[in-house]
């Protein structure tokens, strides 16, 4: 039982408007059946210090991630969480966070490994809700805990391992790490602390297209116009292009994973959630350093498109 | 040189942690963050007086003040946005537990006082490294006055 998408004139531009809901959507339909709004936050915190009424949280660490593997949480898992927060396998999720959605783009990832059908980003995230002085509460929702099916996570549609990474090149690779993590010149982000990557640089032929350019300033998505300037006339992507994104541990990548999915329509396109912290730790993988892309490495098992 | 010794304050506070479940802890954390004071007039008209610590997932400034005499107390001053509870969390834990304190007794602090508050399996060992790095730049600051 979905609910209807947001008709407004600028998702219609976007290959998959259903994707986006605006403040203003949400606002009018706050408390609709079949609709669970979430949110999800880098600031583990945040969400307690006021949220959207009836909003429940995910937390990315302690409840995406296996407590022990470095891996996603397996069906059975998935399934108990969403029963917990009162989500059924028809809802209508709404996903919402701080920091343009950097992490609630990455919820809508995890929830997409497991096919979960209708689940959308609130354009601009929790930034632009709390600037327009929208409603927040501390009130713990009601939830009323349903049934979810226990449904196979589905990783070979968009998510990447390093193998698949390394058959991938030839084939067109966005980093979407700032420019001095893409250069080598830092492995994690001004102002984030250390986080133990061995080498600095970029995997050969990855084009460097920060992931928050996709954002405006007031944290909604850029105009469709704007997205195709950035990723197909400046990073050269096209029509039916098999792409692959990273950057650290594979957040700020679901963010432009969405972008280049929903709302550029581009239909297939992995986010590599290793990332940096895999491939600039891996034994005799090669990278490149600088500001250019770098050539292919010799006996690749791709050839260039 | 001195032993490391954890100052009382600072030790009731970890034992306040340590005796709840793990959601309540974070509950406790979201109390220091709210009741974390806002800046005093000579700092706040003048923020270029404080200094960022980077090692922080979001922004987090802190300036000192080192008094005279032979115990030398120190008073912390912590500005950190709204939108950064946890990092506002670190700072109040921090503040509450060693301000006024004399300096050798805030330098005898261990390091690892912020793996004590049993917050890192929620708050993940990336974010308590802003705890620890607020640490380590009074301390360092302390012994850069001296």
């Amino acid at each position: 039982m979905t609910l209807a998408p947001d008709p407004q004139d600028k998702f219609a531009e976007y290959a998959h408007p259903e994707r986006l809901v605006s403040t203003d959507w949400l606002t009018a339909n706050l408390g609709a059946e079949g609709l669970v709004v979430v949110e999800s936050d880098e600031d583990v915190l945040l969400y307690e210090t006021g949220h959207i009424p009836g909003a429940v949280k995910v937390d990315w660490h302690t409840e995406l991630n296996d407590e022990v593997t470095r891996d996603y949480i397996d069906g059975e898992g998935f399934a108990r969480l969403m029963a917990s927060k009162g989500i059924s396998r028809d809802s209508t999720v709404v996903v919402y966070g701080d920091k343009s959605n950097w992490w609630a783009a990455y919820a809508l990832w995890v929830f997409t490994l497991f096919g979960h059908e209708d689940v959308r980003l609130l354009d601009g995230g929790r930034d632009k809700w709390v600037a327009e002085d929208r409603p927040l509460t501390t009130d713990k929702p009601g939830i009323t805990a349903v049934d979810y099916p226990i449904v196979d996570r589905d990783d070979a549609s968009i998510r990447a391992y390093l193998s698949d990474v390394l058959d991938h090149l030839g084939n067109p690779l966005i980093d979407v790490r700032s420019g001095d993590e893409y250069t080598g010149a830092r492995t994690t982000m001004p102002a984030y602390p250390e986080e133990g990557a061995l080498r600095g640089g970029h995997i050969p032929t990855a084009r460097s297209v920060p992931w928050a350019r996709a954002a405006a300033p007031d944290g909604t998505f850029r105009s469709r116009a704007e997205l195709d300037a950035i990723y197909r006339d400046e990073a050269g992507l096209q029509d039916g292009d098999d792409v692959v994104a990273y950057c650290r541990i594979g957040e700020r990548s679901s963010h432009t994973w969405f972008v280049l999915t929903h709302l550029l329509g581009f239909d297939r396109v992995r986010n590599y959630d290793g990332s940096w912290t895999e491939w600039g730790n891996a034994v005799r993988v090669p990278i490149v350093r600088g500001t250019e892309p770098g050539e292919l490495p010799a006996g690749s098992r791709t050839s260039a498109r | 040189m001195t032993a490391e010794t954890v100052p009382a304050k600072l030790a009731e506070i970890i034992d306040d942690f340590q005796a709840l479940s793990e959601p309540d802890r974070l509950q406790l954390l979201l109390e220091f963050s709210t009741g974390l004071p806002g800046l005093p007039a000579r700092y706040s008209d003048h923020p270029e007086l404080l200094e960022q610590v980077v090692e922080c997932q979001s922004p987090l400034f802190l300036t000192m003040e080192i008094g005279g005499g032979p115990e030398r107390p120190v008073h912390l001053f912590f500005s950190a946005p709204r939108e950064a509870p946890t990092t506002r969390g670190f700072a109040g834990v921090l503040l509450e537990g060693l301000d006024g304190l004399p300096a050798a007794e805030v330098l005898a602090v261990p390091d690892d006082v912020p793996d004590r508050l049993g917050l890192t399996r929620a708050i993940t060992p990336l974010r308590m490294r802003g705890m620890s790095a607020m640490l380590g730049r009074i301390k360092r600051n302390i012994r850069d006055a001296q």
